[in-house]
């Protein structure tokens, strides 16, 4: 079952061709990596596939839903949550706020709600902050919650990031290298969470330069290159590939 | 309507359209080296006039005018140095509303010292009833000082950012700031001398329009604001485009009577400003793409 | 929610106060300007949600508290009896929705009422809030700026150039705004007391309301579009709705105090509109700390009395404009930090629960 469809998806910034022609799709459950030496246009890709920018040309199918030159909170809200290469947490505001923050989509208080203080919200706030708290324990970062989320140590900081998306409960979570920055064993263990994400029934697609991240985790690689793909197909067969060999590692004389 | 009106109309608007021009020139500078906008532009302007109508009671005229300007660009300086050099990355917000601030302090200081009333320069040659007749039209001597004045100004300022080594450093700072610093150029320096550079032009075109439009304490706000319309029209940044862009607006804005009762003037700009912001705020001549990327 | 009432309870008391003060010193004068600070604040407080919460500048808000002013003004006091035949004017006299009172000249009057009035300003004021803070709120830094001042100026030039708005001299002899069972918002000096805990029980209702909010989901949601906005769009907040809303919201804070300061002071004049206005609100809220509401609300008390008392004489302006200038070069967070309230008050509650900033 597909989740998602990326069909054909093109975007030209000025000269440059970002993406041309992109087409692959997403199994519903499994864990798909996107991977490219720097500049292939992964986070173009990520941005086009959330909404951040319109694709020029292209479709982008997501749960049977055409998605392409949706607002990104429109389509967070059918059920697709991301992460960002440069963390984006939000400041002044505690590790479990942020997470709050992702149970927005799930609730409803409003403008006047809030302003009035009406009974409903009581117990919504009280289910939020529940909720927020249990994700909070699952990722194994609750001690930190009451911390303010930009002074937890950078690796902390990952985590608090992917556990606001999870609070969007998405279908499908996109990360935007999820390792970056962090030692081996912050790695190991990010990998131990993204597997368990998919475990629960999430499908993931993320973007990553870390190999043994992507060989360990992924069901299926896509490789991009100068915007264009050069390859599709399992981890082991791509580490053998002859094409993707060459743009990472140059020819072989 | 006759012919001769509308010369007349024209000629003003050109006339008015060369100050905010220049007003906008001044923008552009200090933009161009520190991505701020100077909403005390305006005031460089008023400033220069004020001063040099001080100064006139008793020096004559062209003495006068350069002591003026020479004023004006020292408080540019100061303001530059008190204000503005010590701040580290300032966010867009702080320094909208420092300007601002600055601007405030620098008209009430000008209303203590000059007050309300209302000055002007002595026509620089003839006198406000001379005129000189140029192609069926009668114009009056002032506006050619205003537009030779500003032209000479403008080909000064294009001569020294193209062809001296100083104007290079400036534009290599507006270019890459850190880049600029590596090749030992002094930003904090260059900073400095943009404002300089900004108010000195500012001051000269107060000193060059006053005979024509009088001035008074409060006359730099709305100059400001004409100013910095017309930059965004031309493209922020683009000094060349402002000159076209101060001519559209002026123009619009003399032949705008016709139709608008003349208290509503003021309006004219503001809804062009408007308008250009919620249409194309990168302006006629500027780049979408470039607007976005320049830091602000 | 405890911490939440203290603070408001704690305000209300020192409103109390204050006037018990006036009243032992015999200096009941004093209120007049109190409850003119009042309305401001109104204002200042709706503001500072805009600027502190949603991280949007306005210069140009008091526009919003033009719109409010002058259309209240306007229609109170617009002689409608020459035109009692005209059908829509029969329409409103039949609904009940003119008063007649005597004019100066002994003569009759046939105004609308202060209500309908005040629902038509206000209603104006979300109109054209809608209308402007779409396209605006789009824009970013300077542009932001510029528009907003652009849209202050405007309102300044329309209310100053028009005729039947009075031009320079504004519209005069406006009538008290009634209440229910014989109260007025007026300046009458008969009614200086009430008038007095009528403005600040708006405001504590205006903080209430405001407080709520930012403890709410859509306050949390805000302060993630002010912290992050593209994160907070990628977990599906609606962000240019909510920045809309609370401009709006903003601006039906201002336009209420234009109406209710136009009927307590019986007036109003273009100077409400001008440019200066706007930067002063903008200086308060900025030395109350940007994101602070209660130091939103105790620099605007402070800043207007003083201003309104003709402390700061003929410089007045340029206080604000040295304000404005001193705070953000040496304490862009204001005066009155956040977290820095939030920490007197648990000091002084004793309490272990931790407030949410």
């Amino acid at each position: 079952m597909t989740l998602l469809s990326v069909r054909d998806v093109s975007k030209r910034f000025g000269g440059l061709q970002a993406v041309g022609g992109v087409s692959f799709d997403v199994a519903r459950g499994s864990i798909k990596a996107l991977i490219g030496p720097n500049g292939a246009g992964k986070t173009t890709l990520f941005n086009l596939i959330s909404g951040v920018l319109p694709p020029d040309s292209g479709r982008i199918l997501f749960d049977g839903t055409a998605v392409q030159g949706l607002q990104p909170f429109e389509i967070a809200a059918l059920g697709m949550a991301r992460t960002f290469q440069h963390i984006r947490l939000f400041p002044k505001m505690t590790v479990l706020e942020n997470v709050m923050v992702g149970r927005h989509v799930h609730s409803r208080a409003g403008f006047l709600a809030g302003m009035l203080n009406l009974p409903f919200t009581w117990s919504e706030e009280r289910r939020i902050r529940d909720r927020s708290f249990e994700i909070l324990e699952l990722l194994g970062i609750a001690d930190s919650a009451q911390a303010e989320a930009t002074s937890l140590a950078y690796g902390q900081q990952r985590v608090v990031e992917l556990g606001r998306a999870l609070a969007c409960e998405p279908q499908l979570l996109l990360l935007d290298e999820p390792v970056a920055g962090l030692n081996m064993r912050e790695t190991i263990d990010m990998g131990k969470r993204i597997a368990k994400v998919r475990d629960r029934g999430i499908t993931v697609l993320l973007v990553e330069h870390d190999m043994s991240l992507v060989m360990n985790i992924s069901d299926e690689v896509v490789v991009l290159c100068y915007g264009e793909k050069i390859a599709e197909d399992r981890p082991l067969a791509i580490q053998r590939n002859r094409e993707v060999i060459r743009v990472y590692l140059g020819e072989v004389q | 309507m006759h012919l001769d009106f509308f010369f007349q109309y024209l000629v003003a608007g050109v006339t008015y359209g060369t100050i905010y021009a220049i007003v906008a020139i001044g923008f552009n500078i200090i933009y161009n080296a520190t991505g701020i906008i100077n909403f005390a532009q305006g005031e460089f302007v008023m400033l220069g006039g004020m001063t040099a109508v001080t100064l006139s009671r008793f020096l004559p005229l062209p003495v006068a005018i350069l002591g003026a300007v020479a004023v004006t660009t020292v408080i540019g300086a100061v303001i530059e140095i008190t204000f503005i050099r010590w701040l580290h990355r300032p966010s867009v917000l702080r320094m909208i509303i420092i300007t601002i601030g600055i601007s405030i302090l620098i008209r009430e200081t000008a209303l203590h010292v000059w007050g309300e009333s209302v000055r002007a320069l002595p026509y620089f040659t003839g006198s406000s009833v001379t005129s000189i007749h140029l192609g069926g039209v009668y114009i009056s001597p002032q506006v050619l000082w205003v537009i030779g004045v500003s032209a000479l100004a403008v080909a000064g300022l294009s001569a020294f950012f193209n062809y001296t080594l100083l104007g290079r450093q400036v534009r290599a700072c507006s270019a890459n700031r850190d880049a600029a610093r590596l090749c030992g150029i002094s930003v904090s320096n260059m900073v400095t001398l943009s404002f300089m550079l900004s108010a000195a032009i500012g001051a000269l075109a107060g000193c060059v329009v006053c005979p024509i439009t009088y001035i008074q304490y409060d006359s730099g706000t709305p100059l400001a604001i004409k100013g910095f319309t017309v930059a965004i029209l031309g493209g922020l940044g683009n000094s060349v485009a402002a000159v076209a862009a101060g001519m559209i607006l002026g123009v619009l804005e003399s032949f705008s009577i016709w139709f608008l009762p003349a208290a509503y003037k003021e309006a004219i700009s503001i809804s062009l400003l408007l308008i250009i912001l919620f249409v194309r705020p990168s302006g006629i001549f500027g780049s979408a793409e470039a607007a976005r990327l320049k830091e602000f | 929610m405890k911490a939440r009432i203290l603070p408001v309870a704690a305000f209300a008391v020192f409103i109390v106060v204050i006037q018990l003060v006036t009243h032992l010193t015999d200096s009941t004068y004093h209120l007049t300007q109190l409850t003119m600070t009042a309305y401001y604040s109104l204002l200042i407080v709706g503001l500072c949600m805009l600027i502190g919460y949603a991280g949007q500048i306005s210069l140009g808000h008091a526009g919003f508290f033009a719109i409010g002013g002058y259309l209240t003004a306007f229609l109170t006091t617009r002689d409608l009896s020459q035109q009692k035949g005209n059908f829509f004017v029969s329409m409103l006299s039949k609904s009940g929705v003119l008063v007649a009172r005597p004019d100066l000249y002994g003569g009759d009057l046939l105004n609308v009422h202060p209500w309908l009035a005040c629902a038509v300003a206000v209603i104006a004021a979300v109109v054209i809030a809608y209308l402007v803070g779409g396209p605006v709120l789009k824009l970013k830094g300077h542009y932001l700026a510029m528009a907003t001042l652009g849209f202050g100026i405007i309102i300044y030039r329309i209310a100053l150039g028009t005729g039947f708005l009075g031009a320079a001299d504004g519209i005069s002899d406006v009538p008290g705004f009634p209440l229910l069972s014989g109260l007025e918002i007026t300046g009458k000096s008969s009614m200086r007391i009430p008038n007095y805990y009528l403005a600040w029980g708006l405001v504590i209702l205006g903080m209430v309301l405001l407080l709520n909010l930012i403890h709410s989901r859509v306050g949390r949601a805000l302060s993630s579009i002010h912290g992050a906005e593209d994160a907070a769009d990628a977990v599906g907040i609606p962000t240019a709705r909510y920045k809309l809303n609370v401009f709006v919201l903003s601006a039906v804070f201002a336009a209420l105090a234009g109406v209710l300061l136009t009927h307590y002071n019986g007036g109003i004049g273009p100077s409400e509109a001008s440019v200066m206005k706007s930067v002063r609100y903008v200086a308060i809220v900025a030395a109350g700390g940007m994101a602070n509401l209660w130091g939103a609300l105790s620099m605007s008390l402070v800043l207007n009395y003083l201003s309104l008392r003709g402390y700061f004489g003929t410089f007045d302006d340029a206080v604000f404009g040295a304000i404005l200038i001193l705070i953000m070069l040496f304490a862009p967070e204001g005066l009155l930090r956040r977290h820095l309230f939030g920490d007197l008050k648990r000091i002084f509650s004793g309490s272990s629960e931790e407030e949410a900033p």
